[in-house]
């Protein structure tokens, strides 16, 4: 009795969306992170440029993408998340 | 004793104080003990739940043992701090709604509770509650110890009487209070925490004369300090990834964490969770980690790791600033430690002792024994702490490798995939912790990455290959039914 209910309850299609989208963001914050610290990093230290004081590599892995991460988490909620009621609509069988 | 310094920490534990005797008239008053004590009701709004999710995360580790490492290695550590950024969003997301929704319907109220009603097995509950008390007593003797240890170069008190009052401060709320305490008190927690971390941030870019000064006087004694690689370039982009495992996705497998995603009211409070948290945790994990690198010209020459940012604090603020300051690892440590007390104390009282050995107490007898149960291992996890070990942040890492290694498929896997099943998640918990023990002691560190991703991989194949061969066999009985 229990499968039927959960298989079918529309909440948990919306639930399972949101879940792969918390995957694709910290896939994406990975690729981010990773990209920069180690594609920009690997340069000599003496080939560095620097953004605000800090080693440009340091500056878009951490600091820019630690910015973009927290707008990505936005939108995220805010286009693609539903709210949804938790409590079960419960089936009144009349007073008791 | 310096009082300039000493007041505002103390103002701060009385807020602690007097929360958790608010907490109380809801414990007092409310007509579900467990879920009250245990779970606050299942009333958490955003910000506290955001508050309370990056409290007990941020510990020890993240405020004194974290920028200890980035003093003596540079950037490169503040690098894989930033892999806990993931922490803010990740975790609600995929345990999320779903998670939240079936809690409700099988009326969990702690994790194992979650797990009996996923599973239906003796087994896994017995498992879970061993992995839980195992780890987390370390976990939180760690964290005495870091508290402890707090007070005692604050005030010049000796350790013990050091320790004994942070003991002290922090039973009396969470023995009072619940978990409700316990979240509010992380709410103020969490504030204090990003205050901290903004001001001292500030104060020591200043007292460093900026950061193009600071970022040249540290290539200057150590080019390696402001690359990825670590001070002697030994941080290899593997190792570092790795982390994102360790403290970034795997927190999902802690019970500490999984618990609160139990815990909150609707789906409006999810959603603010996420943005505040993430913007929160990201704020305090990458200034921390900075201040732990600009503090080296500053200071230079510190041995110990764990002194850096008590001492730069007490030498760039003036004393009550200071105070206010260093009220934040204070308020990690509590925020942690209280936690992980309620957290052990829900798994010996509702999922031991409910479940096995005396399932119809009254309520007053839950009451009561809920009180003292949590009021014994506090005293317990005192005595373990009189005599502190040295590695405070491995000890708190290695409980979270294997609590993730237990916990991470049973509870995710569980929640999306219905052919995993009670032999998957029992094996999937054997196999994980027993490797992880085993990893940890005779080759830790396996092909350069952090212990914890080979039982985590080993965990995911027993937990789908035994679910799958087991498979007719379980749902067998389920026709039969």
């Amino acid at each position: 009795m229990k499968h039927k209910e959960k298989a079918n309850d529309p909440r948990f299609k919306i639930a399972k969306k949101e879940a792969y989208i918390g995957i694709g963001l910290v896939l994406f914050n990975f690729i981010w992170w990773f990209g920069f610290a180690y594609g920009m990093g690997s340069a000599p230290v003496e080939k560095y440029s620097y953004v605000f004081g800090l080693p440009a590599w340091f500056f878009y892995s951490c600091v820019a993408g630690f910015v973009v991460m927290v707008i990505l988490v936005i939108v995220a909620v805010k286009f693609f998340f539903k709210e949804v009621p938790f409590e079960d609509e419960v089936e009144e069988g009349g007073s008791q | 004793m310096n009082w300039g310094v000493i007041t505002p920490l103390l103002i701060f534990l009385i807020v602690m104080f007097i929360i958790g005797f608010w907490a109380n008239r809801y414990v007092s008053s409310s007509d579900s003990f467990l879920q009250e004590y245990f779970l606050g009701g299942r009333e958490l709004g955003g910000f506290v739940l955001a508050m309370t999710m990056v409290a007990t995360y941020a510990s020890a580790g993240s405020f004194i043992g974290g920028p200890g490492i980035a003093y003596t290695q540079g950037l490169g550590w503040v690098l894989l701090s930033m892999a806990q950024l993931s922490t803010g969003y990740f975790v609600l997301m995929v345990l999320g709604k779903k998670f939240a929704i079936m809690a409700r319907k099988y009326e969990a109220i702690t994790l194992i509770d979650y797990l009996k009603e996923r599973y239906k097995s003796k087994w896994v509950v017995l498992l879970s509650a061993a992995s839980i008390i195992i780890f987390l007593f370390s976990a939180i003797a760690a964290q005495w110890v870091g508290g402890g240890r707090l007070i005692e170069s604050l005030t010049g008190l000796p350790y013990t009487t050091a320790l004994f009052i942070f003991a002290v401060s922090v039973l009396v709320y969470v023995v009072v209070g619940g978990f409700r305490a316990v979240a509010m008190t992380e709410a103020v927690q969490g504030v204090v925490m990003f205050i901290g971390t903004l001001i001292l941030l500030i104060a020591t870019v200043m007292a460093g004369g900026g950061i193009p000064k600071i970022m040249a006087d540290l290539s200057k004694e150590n080019p390696n300090l402001i690359t990825p690689y670590g001070f002697d370039g030994s941080l290899s982009p593997l190792y570092v990834s790795s982390f994102w495992i360790l403290v970034g996705v795997g927190v999902v497998g802690l019970p500490q964490i999984a618990v609160r995603a139990m815990s909150y009211k609707n789906s409006k409070a999810m959603h603010r969770a996420l943005v505040i948290g993430t913007v929160v945790v990201g704020f305090i994990m990458l200034g921390m980690h900075l201040i732990g690198v600009f503090a080296r010209p500053i200071l230079p020459g510190i041995e110990i790791g764990d002194k850096v940012m008590p001492m730069l604090t007490l030498k760039i603020l003036p004393p009550w600033l200071a105070g206010v300051v260093l009220a934040a690892p204070m308020a990690a440590i509590m925020s942690t430690v209280d936690s992980l007390l309620i957290l052990v104390s829900s798994a010996v009282v509702k999922d031991v002792y409910l479940n096995y050995i005396k399932p119809n107490a009254s309520d007053d007898t839950v009451k009561k024994v809920s009180f003292w149960v949590t009021a014994i291992l506090g005293v317990l996890v005192f005595l373990m702490a009189l005599s502190p070990p040295d590695l405070i942040i491995w000890l708190n890492l290695f409980s979270f490798g294997g609590l993730e290694a237990a916990f991470i498929w049973p509870v995710v896997l569980g929640l999306y995939w219905q052919t995993g099943n009670k032999y998957g998640a029992i094996s999937s918990m054997v196999v994980g912790v027993g490797s992880y023990i085993l990893l940890n002691s005779y080759y830790p560190n396996a092909f350069g990455m952090h212990t914890v991703v080979l039982p985590i991989l080993l965990s995911l194949i027993f937990y789908v290959g035994v679910s799958l061969l087991t498979q007719t066999s379980s749902s067998k009985l389920q026709l039969e039914r």
